[in-house]
């Protein structure tokens, strides 16, 4: 092999109790090179970044690690930051309040004898935003800015420290796809300058755009190592993740929609801080029975904030417009009636909103029917625990058991708990906010084939997504939303990129 | 296909499993009932055989009876991710209440209780309201709540004493169910172990109560091994079991041969089950943990947090109440110092039993246990005639060592 490499990690293995989460897995970065690392849900890649950066220190596995040419025994992040190395994990760690240029000094603060020096720590901030093109002012708080420039202020924070070995975690699970791209060729123009990155993703695409070389990981062992300047394709990468060729990313379906299922109509909302702000302006939509129904639109453009004053007023003040369910309308000014009337929401935000995580899958998995597995109030355990394993078997999460708490389980696993949750609700009208964002590609076709599924046994779905594949893919009709307002409605066969594109941008 | 290869995976590196790492899982609880113990052990030496005399076990159950009723209480406020620091005050308040009720206007029994009973609801419900409708921090509201019950009861008392207590209300604390057994029963076994007296419905209880606990963990086995959770290795559920059913027989036995089963044992082993009952195997059991440890999703499953947390702090009420009553039956007067600092013990306690300032974490029996640890400590250090100052400090730093523990514990796993 070429003498330089930067990074040698070895027969790295790594148990947690009832779980094999890294099996002798072996990862080679060359200096210099943008490396991936591709894997299923719960394959091990956060768990093997994890080793990496210290976060499981020295001891709590087995394995060696060359760094730079010397033996790395990281006992914390720290260890590792002081090396150069630094990760970026998927949920973002910065403070909302504080500046964009208190949030890059944090805990490595520009001043003398604890004073700050202001001047020096806005310029110096200045510098960096330019470097990774972000042109905000650095005082603007980090609550105000997106969160793709989010993001970018996160690798602003790792320049500051003299990064040498980039990691990222699914950077771009939560961005639009400008933003994206952005991301992408910033890790580019890093790269020609020296620093050597590693990115973790479940967009194949982006991973054929910058990669040079690609790791996949199943089941906790290294399965190949994939030259991808050559030019690889998304279908060799697949076939490695999951063991077998994948043709299809979406199941065949042929859907028949019967009758309108659900009506919304002038659904208005204010924004609950900002009493000015009209953040939904009368929306009109409809799902029929057997349909599934996308949104489209930026981030930002109030899906979810559309889908969740519907939930229940879960979001927003001053709500006013209909919901008719068959006809007629319902009432659904809280959760619960909401979900007694039929309507489920499966929330974006799985991991604040969607889970509780010290809790075991059991326990998530009825948490919004526990009237399901009880009787006058007390709770069937037996019942319960059927039913979790249930759904444990149809989407195919990967655990030792039920009784395993969420929070242990890797992202994509945590998603289909979440799913499971609201399926058990057995609705008639089921939204789903961004359903596979950070899911592999098999995960993806197995939760297709439960909306497929559903749709057949003459339910409705609505989903809103950002990933304009998978609406093309999978809904027969689209809306496009901008702005709080729903400003197009194509068919699945009028439907493509370009024209969701072109109906948002003229908005 | 995928699912399959890892389950095997998971099931291999599962069974292999040693004892060790179930240990290590479960070292909270089992550290928890070896702490009361070792305690009890200790103190047993230090005192030469005093604290497990049977008139001092009755002693030590009397004393700790109020703690343990709003332990149970308070579990459920900090399960919810909540905090009660009003209840020392309110169980003093109502005392006063019931006194004032009895002695001075010369109430009946029954009325007072009820209406006792249902002024605590009403304080728990009035706070609650603040906490869970307008979503003020309880750490206030309870705060605001110690000081303004603690002046109610010194305005009530007027600043005195307030008894005694009619005969029938004392009875409440301090009286003993009497053996339904005949007494040639119990006068066989007195010979048979060679004491003055044996109280045989107190023995049978506590041989009765032994069994089922040993009967519902033979089921649980069962079924836990029915449904592959990783199971406890068998020599540890034989030892558990064994020293609990010991000990509950011997307390029994101990009480036997003093004055039977107190009042006040039965009606806190009836709220214990009760309350263990609804917090692991009901719906709303379930919803307040849920509650706990994520607000936000617990919301978004439909689940009327607002409610809950009200009837939370409701349900408090209503015990600190019941404890007011057993103390100032027990004291035979209301004091206006009646349940100053309290708040406190039984917070200790069921954070000392394993639960989480954060919420979502807890049991009912660790927060039982977690009281009568205290009480054991309370009592002993009290025979050995150690000084308050000392007792404080070394109650404080077992609270702190609990605690501890438990951050050290969850942050290793
Ligand atoms: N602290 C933990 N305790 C027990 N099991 C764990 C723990 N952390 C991870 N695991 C398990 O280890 C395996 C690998 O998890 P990891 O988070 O590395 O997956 P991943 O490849 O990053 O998946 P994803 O794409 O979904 O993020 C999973 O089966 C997960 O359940
Ligand atoms: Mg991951």
């Amino acid at each position: 092999m070429t003498a330089d490499i930067l990074l040698d990690m070895r027969q790295i293995t790594k148990a947690f109790p009832g779980v094999k989460a890294l099996d002798r897995v072996d990862l080679k970065v060359r200096r210099g090179e943008i490396h991936a690392i591709c894997g299923e849900n719960g394959a091990g890649k956060s768990t093997l970044m994890k080793v990496l950066s210290g976060v499981y220190p020295a001891g709590s596995f087995d394995g060696e690690i060359v760094y730079d040419g010397q033996p790395a025994h990281f006992r914390h992040i720290a260890d590792s930051e002081h090396r150069g190395i630094i990760i970026i994990h998927q949920e973002l760690a910065l403070v909302p309040q504080l500046s964009i240029a208190e949030n890059i000094f944090l805990g490595n603060e520009r001043g003398r004898r604890g004073v700050v020096d202001w001047r020096e720590t806005n310029h110096r901030t200045e510098q960096l935003l330019a470097k990774v093109g972000l042109k905000e002012p650095p005082t603007r708080l980090v609550d105000r800015i997106g969160v793709g420039k989010q993001q970018l202020v996160e690798i602003a924070k790792a320049l500051s420290k003299d990064v040498k070995l980039l990691i990222l975690d699914e950077p771009t699970a939560a961005l639009q796809e400008t933003d994206s791209r952005k991301l992408l060729d910033l890790m580019l123009e890093l790269k020609a300058q020296g620093v050597t990155c590693i990115l973790i993703s479940h967009k194949l695409g982006e991973v054929r755009y910058v990669a040079d070389t690609v790791t996949v990981i199943r089941d906790g062992t290294t399965v190949s190592t994939l030259d991808a300047k050559a030019g690889i394709s998304e279908n060799e990468i697949v076939r490695d993740m999951v063991g077998r060729d994948m043709t299809h990313r979406f199941p065949q379906h042929e859907r028949r929609p019967g009758a309108v299922l659900m009506e919304v109509e002038d659904w208005t909302v204010w924004h609950p801080e900002r009493a000015e702000r009209k953040v939904i302006k009368g929306a009109n939509f409809n799902v029929r029975a057997g349909e599934v129904v996308g949104i489209a639109g930026l981030m930002g453009s109030g899906r979810t904030e559309l889908a969740m004053s519907i939930f229940g007023r879960s979001w927003g003040r001053d709500i006013s417009g209909t919901v008719k369910l068959k006809g007629q309308p319902v009432d659904v000014s809280t959760v619960q009636r909401a979900i007694a009337a039929g309507i489920s929401y499966v929330t974006e935000d799985r991991k604040s909103l969607g889970l509780v995580l010290d809790e075991t899958i059991r326990f998530n998995t009825t948490l919004a029917n526990l009237e399901g597995v009880s009787s006058r109030g007390v709770l069937k355990r037996n019942e319960e625990t059927r039913v979790a394993e249930r759904y444990r078997e149809a989407l195919a999460t990967r655990t030792p058991t039920v009784f395993q708490k969420v929070v242990n389980l890797s992202g994509g696993n945590q998603q289909k708990v979440v799913l499971a949750k609201w399926l058990f609700t057995a609705p008639e009208v089921l939204i789903l906010d961004e359903p596979t964002r950070g899911i592999d590609v098999g995960a993806k076709y197995e939760i297709y084939t439960i909306v497929n599924e559903l749709a057949a046994q003459g339910k409705g779905v609505v989903m809103i997504s950002s990933e304009m594949p998978e609406l093309l893919g999978m809904c027969d009709r689209i809306y496009v939303m901008s702005e709080g307002a729903l400003v197009g409605e194509l068919t699945a066969a009028e439907a493509s990129q370009e024209r969701i594109m072109s109906l948002i941008v003229n908005d | 296909m995928a699912l399959a290869e890892g389950v095997n995976k998971a099931g291999g590196t599962g069974s292999a499993k040693g004892i060790g790492a179930y240990l290590a899982s479960h070292l909270r609880e089992y550290g928890l009932l070896l702490a009361l113990i070792v305690v009890m052990i200790f103190f047993q030496i230090v005192t030469d055989g005093t604290l497990l005399k049977a008139v001092n076990v009755t002693n030590l159950l009397l004393q700790n009876s109020y703690i343990v009723i709003m332990a149970l209480g308070m579990l459920i406020v900090i399960v919810a991710g909540h905090i009660d620091l009003s209840v020392g005050s309110v169980m003093g308040f109502i005392g006063a209440l019931a006194a004032v009720m009895m002695v001075n206007h010369g109430y009946s029994m029954p009325v007072t209780i009820v209406v006792c009973l249902v002024v605590g609801g009403v304080i728990g419900a009035a706070q609650g309201y603040w906490v869970a409708y307008w979503k003020i921090p309880s750490f206030i509201v309870t705060l605001a709540g110690m000081l303004v019950f603690r002046g109610l009861s010194l305005w009530l008392l007027e600043g005195q004493s307030v008894g005694p207590f009619p005969r029938e209300f004392q009875v409440i604390a301090n009286g003993f169910v009497p053996d339904v057994f005949p007494a040639g029963f119990g006068a066989a076994l007195a010979g048979f172990f060679e004491v003055r007296q044996v109280n045989v419905l107190a023995l049978a209880a506590g041989v009765v109560t032994a069994a089922a606990i040993v009967w519902m963990g033979l089921t649980q086995r069962a079924r836990n091994r029915a449904y592959g959770i990783d199971d406890e290795p068998f020599a540890f559920f034989v030892a558990r079991n064994a020293i609990v059913a010991a000990a509950l027989v011997f307390i029994t036995y101990k009480l036997s041969t003093f004055r039977g089963l107190p009042n006040v044992l039965i009606t806190m082993g009836v709220l214990t089950v009760i309350y263990a009952f609804i917090t692991a195997n009901t719906v709303i059991g379930r919803r307040i943990y849920a509650l706990g440890g994520n607000q936000k999703a617990a919301k978004l499953s439909g689940i009327n947090t607002e409610r809950l947390t009200f009837l939370a702090f409701t349900n408090m009420g209503v015990l600190a109440a019941a404890a007011g009553l057993v103390f100032a039956a027990r004291l035979n007067t209301a004091t206006p110092k009646a349940g100053f600092a309290l708040e406190l013990d039984v917070i200790a306690a069921v954070f000392i039993g394993g639960a989480s300032m954060s919420g979502g974490v807890g049991t009912i029996i660790g927060a039982v246990v977690g009281a009568f640890l205290m009480g054991v400590l309370n009592n002993g250090m009290s025979i050995m005639g150690i000084g308050i100052d000392y007792q404080q400090m070394i109650k404080g730093l077992v609270l702190l060592a609990a605690v501890i523990f438990d951050v050290y514990n969850k942050n290793k796993g």
